[in-house]
């Protein structure tokens, strides 16, 4: 059976291909999500816990889907109404089998009795189908160097494109999709194999921004201000943006700030910390349809920041926070990031992809309340159980295998699916995680070119 | 499927409202077809007809080239086990759906002894992975031949054909795959591959056999030859194999490939290039590094050709950490986004529960309701489930939402009977369900009990927590 790996001969190999952040990076050891309170009544922790499950996406209940029956719904209401079907609403789900067994068709009679076999091939060109779009996503700069005010040493550009995620041959593309790791300002509830990449900076924020982007290559980081939440410590926020400050010092690439997700007290959390980190350009995280957006949307707008719109997976809601911010706050073009919503693979990773397909689609064809980048909480992966469990405890299942190794590339498969959806920006969190999605970004963008001549030696290899 | 509209397959039909579709009228029927439930052939009065009359059997054929797939269909294998691959429509599932999911085929060589076969092919057809009410298995695997010997080939194809599963057989030396054919043609194997260099035997061999072939060519252009020139001689069951290039600008070059043979298909009604494609993550195990770098790619490689547009793998690893995500992606993917994943509400018995047994709340979300239903199961706990009808909507999601609420939990335990059935009065909510034990006590005048997170914590939670102590 399987030996003890470790990913340190994987990163290895990355670095061939140009990674360099990641040497000495371990996966080993125990992995556990502490989301469990021993006595299990405890309503207001729980409570608390879940309160912060929405906004830190650690903890990710089986899929955050709003959408899902509407899209069926809307498609099954315009047929039946068109045509007087019954619509099979409340009926039990149709499941689509997990494996295919149509049948055989008939053998045909085959059309050439005697086997003629041309000396020579039927020349024939393949003329690639063009795909133009008339809409282009806006351009958004995170952070500000000094010229422009701030004291950031590097700012990234996401959004621009003018053709489907990776189809740079429809056209070019001039911004890669960026990594941006999460951090807290408290010890959030991590799943072992991601806390212990961040073990020894767990109490000190400023340190942790240090490592994300030193050891592990993160182009932003995201600073989470969980502590402010009424359930947690209540810190107020004139104290809680302290933290922003010594974030802003440790590190020289462009923030993201982001409150507890609690409804009443953010927009207040996220003021005051735009209001000391102005200038900088950081992202505010997140404008909601259930908060005070116009508080925090004239926050951003005030001190120059950046906004975070963030709905849950419902393209329509979608398009109306846009439209609230960009029109009723006044938001500019370039300074709007839409979070539709990411839920883990396996767990609704469907919908959270067809949504985000969907609004990157309309955006292209020129629909002016969609055209922005588009943001993804892909630490939710770690929400999966696949991800973090010790095997299956489902009977008749095939073990599941070493789980440090099922974690990363839960959110890497989790992170690469939408970004072929048309993801611009990246939360993650594991260091291994990080370093393959920007190897096979950075490969389908062509920035990595190292490629191997034998791609025929499959077919006879003996491994 | 070059019609869009009921109305313009009702023009081809009947229009008697029959009823021998099974179908109240033909417009309904029509509607079938345009969701590709039903074929043209499935009318009965049409296919009478046509055997009748020359007018009508143009008309039909005219209504099957009008509906049938974009991409065409290819089964590999005979019987249960055969496997339908392409057939898609769409280029994006909220299009429509897609249909035939990418069917993985795992690899075993010649030169492996019996013994390493076995063990390999019991792998495929034994796994498991328990997803939304069902397990989700392997469709088949694949044949390589390294020995480049007839008889050597002959002889692992025919053991592994003994495991009943579809098979693609491997090599590229038209003497070694004639071998394997002659031993199980009748199987119906996809075989690999036909080259700008051997595509003459290749087409022979297809041709005898009757069996579906892959086309193997980086140059887009030998490709969709080779395509026409088969399909003009005669076979139809073809396969793409646009050759999948493990890293690098390699892999840049492979995508833009593989879309634009899919996307000419479709939206450029390239209808020589409209057959389905094969990926092979395999290739990854041409790159430097230890077996969890291959595996990891290989798992990389497969995920961004199950999005775009894959229909066959062909994969090395059979670790579970590779396999389950690619397995869970595929399924995801090619969910056909027209149909709410709901379950029915109501009150599930599970494990034959007694008066004493708990009794638990979950919601209709199937992905929800059979991860808690398969975990009580499995772990041998008797109890009582109430399935609340949050729309299809996952716990925390409902209780935010307002679909999960005390007083619709009330009117369930009513319709449900459940009172009459327990004599208790606990009822253990889910853990994300939490901010509602006040509420729902106050309306059904129940003990609640606030369960755990994860419904997989259960067992554990219930050895400490069942029967109640009694409340404060």
């Amino acid at each position: 059976m399987a030996k003890k790996f470790t990913l340190e001969e994987f990163f290895e190999t990355l670095k061939k291909y140009n990674v360099e952040e990641l040497e000495g990076v371990r996966i080993e050891g125990d992995l556990e999500i502490e989301v469990e309170p021993g006595s299990g009544v405890d309503a207001n922790l729980i409570q608390a816990l879940a309160a912060l499950a929405g906004y830190t996406q650690l903890i990710q209940e089986f899929g955050n889907f709003i959408y899902h029956t509407n899209m069926a719904l809307t498609y099954l209401q315009r047929l039946s109404a068109a045509l007087g079907i019954q619509m099979p609403l409340g009926a039990p789900a149709i499941q689509q089998p997990a494996a295919v067994q149509p049948a055989v068709p008939e053998a045909k009679p085959l059309e050439v009795p005697k086997f003629k076999i041309p000396e020579k091939l039927i020349e024939a060109k393949f003329e690639p189908y063009k795909a133009e779009y008339p809409g282009v996503i806006e351009e958004v700069t995170l952070g500000a160097t000094k010229a422009d005010g701030g004291t950031r040493e590097t700012t990234v550009t996401i959004g621009g494109e003018r053709s489907l995620a990776f189809y740079l041959f429809d056209a070019e593309n001039p911004n890669m999709p960026v990594v941006a790791i999460d951090i807290f300002d408290r010890r959030p509830m991590l799943a072992k194999a991601v806390r212990e990449h961040y073990e020894d900076v767990l109490d000190d924020p400023a340190e942790w921004a240090r490592k994300a982007v030193k050891d592990f290559g993160a182009d932003l980081v995201t600073l989470h201000l969980i502590s402010t939440d009424p359930l947690l410590e209540d810190t107020p926020a004139s104290e809680a943006v302290k933290v922003v400050e010594e974030v802003l010092q440790a590190v020289k690439v462009p923030l993201i700030i982001g409150g507890s997700g609690n409804k009443e007290k953010d927009p207040e959390v996220l003021e005051k910390a735009a209001e000391v980190a102005e200038g900088e350009r950081v992202m505010l995280a997140s404008a909601t349809l259930d908060m005070d957006w116009e508080r925090i949307g004239n926050a951003a707008k005030k001190y120059g920041h950046v906004i975070l719109s963030w709905t849950q997976m419902d393209i329509n809601n979608q398009k109306t926070l846009n439209r609230y911010l960009l029109k009723r706050v006044g938001i500019d073009r370039n300074s709007l990031v839409m979070d539709p919503t990411t839920a883990a693979l396996g767990y609704g990773l469907d919908y959270a992809f067809t949504n985000m397909e969907r609004i990157r689609i309309s955006g292209l064809r020129g629909d002016q309340d969609l055209n922005f980048p588009i943001s993804s909480g892909t630490t939710n992966a770690w929400g999966a159980r696949e991800a973090w469990m010790i095997d299956s405890p489902i009977e008749g299942d095939t073990p599941w295998g070493p789980r440090e190794l099922r974690g990363p590339i839960w959110e890497i498969v989790t992170g690469m699916t939408l970004a072929l959806a048309g993801v611009d920006l990246f939360m993650m969190m594991h260091p291994g995680a990080v370093a393959v999605l920007k190897e096979w970004m950075g490969m389908l963008y062509g920035t990595i070119k190292d490629s191997i001549d034998n791609v025929d030696d499959w077919i006879t290899m003996e491994v | 499927m070059k019609v869009k509209s009921p109305l313009e397959v009702y023009k081809f039909l009947p229009q008697t409202n029959c009823g021998e579709c099974g179908y109240d009228t033909c417009m309904s029927f029509a509607a079938q077809i345009i969701d590709r439930n039903v074929k043209p052939t499935d009318c009965p009065p049409l296919v009478e007809n046509a055997k009748k009359d020359k007018k009508f059997e143009k008309k039909l054929k005219e209504l099957i080239a009008l509906t049938s797939p974009e991409i065409a269909e290819v089964i590999i294998g005979v019987g249960d086990n055969a496997v339908k691959i392409g057939g898609e429509d769409v280029l994006h599932r909220h299009e429509l759906t897609y249909f035939n999911p990418t069917a993985f085929f795992f690899d075993v060589w010649d030169t492996m002894d019996e013994a390493q076969i076995d063990e390999r092919c019991s792998r495929v057809v034994e796994y498991r992975k328990f997803y939304v009410g069902d397990f989700i298995t392997l469709e088949g695997i694949a044949v390589r031949c390294t020995s480049n010997d007839p008889e050597k080939f002959r002889k692992a194809v025919k053991k592994v054909a003994e495991y009943g599963k579809p098979m693609i057989l491997v090599a590229l030396n038209p003497e070694c795959m004639r071998a394997a054919l002659e031993e199980v043609a009748d199987q119906r194997p996809l075989i690999y591959a036909a080259t700008k260099d051997n595509w003459r035997e290749f087409l022979e061999l297809a041709l005898e056999f009757k069996v579906p072939v892959t086309l193997r060519s980086k140059d887009l252009n030998t490709l969709k030859s080779m395509a026409k020139t088969f399909k003009e001689s005669g076979v139809s069951d073809i396969v793409l194999d646009p050759v999948t290039e493990p890293v690098g600008e390699g892999l840049k070059a492979t995508f833009e490939r593989v879309v634009q043979l899919r996307r000419t298909a479709i939206l450029g009604e390239d209808k020589d290039v409209a057959y389905p494609i094969m990926i092979t993550p395999i290739a990854a195990w041409l790159i430097d590094g230890d077996e969890v770098t291959k595996g990891y790619w290989e798992t990389v490689i497969a995920a961004t050709f199950i999005v775009k547009y894959a229909d066959v793998m062909i994969f090395r690893n059979l670790e579970q950490y590779t396999v389950m995500p690619s397995v869970i992606l595929r399924y995801n993917i090619y969910t056909d986004p027209r149909t709410p994943v709901q379950v029915e509400p109501g009150l599930r018995e599970i494990n034959n529960p007694g008066p004493d047994d708990p009794v638990f709340i979950t919601t209709n979300f199937a992905l929800t309701y059979y991860t808690v239903e398969s975990d009580l199961t499995s772990n041998n706990i008797k109890g009582w489930l109430l399935v609340l009808d949050t729309e299809g909507l996952g716990v925390e999601v409902s209780v935010a939402g307002g679909q999960f609420t005390a007083a619709k939990v009330k009117d369930l335990i009513k319709e449900t009977g459940v009172e009459e059935k327990v004599n208790h009065r606990y009822l253990i909510i889910p853990g994300l369900a939490a901010r509602l034990q006040g509420a729902i006590e106050d309306e059904t005048g129940w003990t609640v009990l606030v369960g755990p997170m994860d419904s997989g914590r259960i067992k554990g939670w219930l050895e400490k927590q069942w029967p109640p102590k009694s409340k404060e």
